[in-house]
């Protein structure tokens, strides 16, 4: 389970519509992965200026070269631009698999996976995976134009449906994933939702899903992650405990798949009053220490104290 | 042949000048997964405080150019869940701990100091004084030294005598050699040079602050220069003093820039967001260094640019 740095060849860039579809040969990490887990890849050459790793959902892992890994990216930053412009046998400095992947039903049962832009595409081996456990897999996708949906036939040749929505109605039906969800999830008698898109997304599925008792699991991919080792504490979020504790969790290392009814959507972005620590939050209320600190709300909570 | 590394750090011996700079390794667990802790000097760990804290809404980090800025604000477990889970693990994983402290009241910082005593296997204290002092409107400690003295003379009065404790000082004064001074004459064993410079960032998307925070600590390879002239000021003004130079050692040649600058151990940081197994190759890397300057100890190496060009060539032509 545990991640590897790996120095890996790059074997194809493609484009793919909007995205850029890179193949990297990292054995070591391939027969590691399970659907959900991302990679965290340096750009930019050794002696870049850019220090943040940049983070990947694995798409899908092949055999082929003692193991392969692809992943999906939109070109849009200057990091992203960079490794689109890497060529084959160009070598990367790449640590994976990391993350909690996407727990899948022991018993088979009938799952609806959405995702939203470049969130779709570590669906496809979580699809596979549900395959073996005789799962079946229905695909509700979507984005803002044609060109930003992501594995479109691929989800309609292994998926049992596959809707697709996009924002300008390009392809499929005008409107976002929200809008057909509850007529896919009563259609479909879904019994687990599979979520990957923006925030806004995620929560709004989360929502629904929690009106029908379907349990979710979303896959996050903001706030964006600066390392992916879970060493710079960047990407937390608030989510409650098994214990009903609300914790700032880190979403490279107790994510990127959470559990859709423990993540606090609405709060992401904040510290919420209740969470562990949170400022005026108090201990046990037993040991002077606490109440003393629990008395002082630290006053710089805005401010820069690291 | 190699070059020795070991380099003492008050009663301890490390194996290694390298060590894993505060708020930038956690506790070590992350690390470990790429570096073997046990190699390695010690593991600086993130700044503890008594209680435990969530910290700031994220976004906290924005990269910039050769940079990292930041603002987690000391989310961590607190002193009680760091004595219970995170000690123990990196002791038993044969790891040095060197535990940061911070407070915003001198009695905070007092009160760790005490705790961290009472518990075995902590190599030695850094205390960060970066934090906003409460009793004067959040001005952080580090940029008053008379602040910093009195948190220094407390931490020293109050942790057991053979743990040495070093001040983490702030390059965001006028003049860092009066606050080393305030610190050391209050007791402070050693020194850490540099803290993170306060710094901004602005989105160019929403044309918003890119931090949640506004405000975070420029960190990485971008303030490595302002590091060492901090190391070589200090080192000038306290020969005897040990430094851990910190502030974006990202290759052996880095780390030795700021041995030879003075500092006596080197604390690797931003760069293991970038490189998470860097303080081995950084470790190996200097070790090459020394081999082709031919320095036998690393302990050679130290304060070695302070030395008068003439004998430095003489030194070098008779070894």
């Amino acid at each position: 389970m545990a991640p590897v740095q790996v120095r890996g060849t790059v074997l194809t860039v493609r484009r793919v519509d909007a995205y850029v579809a890179m193949t990297v040969v990292a054995p070591a990490i391939a027969t590691k992965f399970r659907p959900g887990q991302f990679v965290a890849v340096a750009v930019g050459g050794p002696s870049t200026g850019m220090l943040a790793r940049r983070t990947f959902s694995v798409h899908d892992v092949r055999p082929d070269h003692g193991g392969t890994v692809e992943f999906v990216f939109l070109p849009r930053e200057p990091g992203a631009e960079w490794l689109a412009d890497c060529r084959s046998r160009d070598v990367l400095d790449i640590v994976g698999p990391l993350g909690r992947p996407f727990p899948v039903p022991r018993d088979p049962a009938s799952c609806l996976l959405v995702g939203v832009g470049p969130g779709t595409a570590p669906l496809f081996a979580l699809a596979a995976k549900l395959a073996e456990r005789g799962c079946q897999a229905d695909f509700l996708l979507g984005a803002e134009s044609a060109d930003r949906v992501f594995g479109a036939l691929t989800a309609k040749r292994t998926g049992r449906v596959a809707m697709i929505t996009t924002s300008d109605g390009s392809l499929g039906s005008r409107g976002s994933v929200i809008d057909l969800l509850p007529t896919v999830v009563q259609q479909a008698r879904t019994d687990v939702i599979y979520a990957s898109g923006p925030l806004g997304i995620l929560r709004a599925v989360s929502g629904l899903a929690g009106r029908y008792a379907i349990p979710v699991q979303a896959l996050v991919s903001e706030p964006a992650m600066t390392c992916g080792t879970g060493l710079c504490m960047g990407c937390v979020l608030p989510a409650v405990g098994t214990d009903g504790i609300t914790r700032m969790v880190r979403a490279c290392v107790d994510g990127p798949v959470f559990r859709g009814d423990l993540v606090r959507w609405d709060d992401v972005g904040t510290i919420p009053f209740d969470a562990l620590g949170a400022p005026g939050w108090k201990s046990r209320g037993g040991a002077g220490a606490g109440a003393a600190t629990g008395a002082t709300p630290a006053p710089e909570e805005r401010k820069h104290v690291g | 042949m190699s070059a020795d590394l070991r380099t003492r750090l008050g009663q301890l011996e490390l194996p290694s000048p390298i060590l894993a700079a505060s708020g930038c390794a956690g506790a070590g667990r992350e690390l470990a997964q790429f570096t073997d802790v046990a190699r390695i000097g010690a593991v600086i760990t993130k700044s503890l405080t008594l209680e435990p804290r969530a910290g700031n809404p994220a976004p906290r980090l924005a990269e910039t150019p050769s940079g990292i800025l930041s603002s987690p604000g000391l989310q961590g477990p607190g002193i009680d869940g760091f004595l219970q889970r995170d000690l123990p693990w990196l002791l038993s994983r044969g790891a040095r701990a060197v535990v940061s402290i911070a407070g915003h009241t001198v009695r905070e910082y007092a009160e760790l100091a005490v705790r961290l005593s009472d518990s075995a296997g902590v190599s030695a204290i850094e205390v960060n004084l970066g934090c906003p002092d409460a009793a004067s409107a959040g001005r952080p400690f580090a940029l008053d030294p008379a602040a910093a003295g009195q948190v220094m003379t407390q931490v020293r009065g109050s942790a057991r005598y053979d743990i040495p404790v070093f001040a983490k000082l702030s390059p965001e004064v006028t003049d860092i050699v009066s606050v080393a001074r305030a610190c050391v004459s209050s007791g402070a064993d050693g020194l850490s040079l540099i803290n993170t410079v306060p710094g901004m960032s602005i989105d160019p998307v929403s044309l918003r602050p890119a931090l949640a925070g506004i405000f975070g600590g420029l960190s990485g390879p971008a303030i490595r220069p302002l590091a060492v002239r901090c190391v070589w000021q200090v080192r000038e003004a306290f020969p005897d003093v040990p430094i851990i130079g910190v502030g974006g050692v990202r290759t052996g040649r880095d780390a030795m820039e700021f041995l030879v600058a003075g500092a006596a151990m080197v604390a690797v940081g931003t760069v293991l967001f970038h490189d998470p197994s860097a303080c081995s190759r950084i470790q190996r890397e200097l070790e090459e260094e020394l081999m082709a300057h031919g320095v036998d100890r690393v302990t050679d190496l130290v304060g070695r640019a302070h030395e008068s060009a003439g004998f430095a060539v003489d030194r070098l032509s008779w070894s």
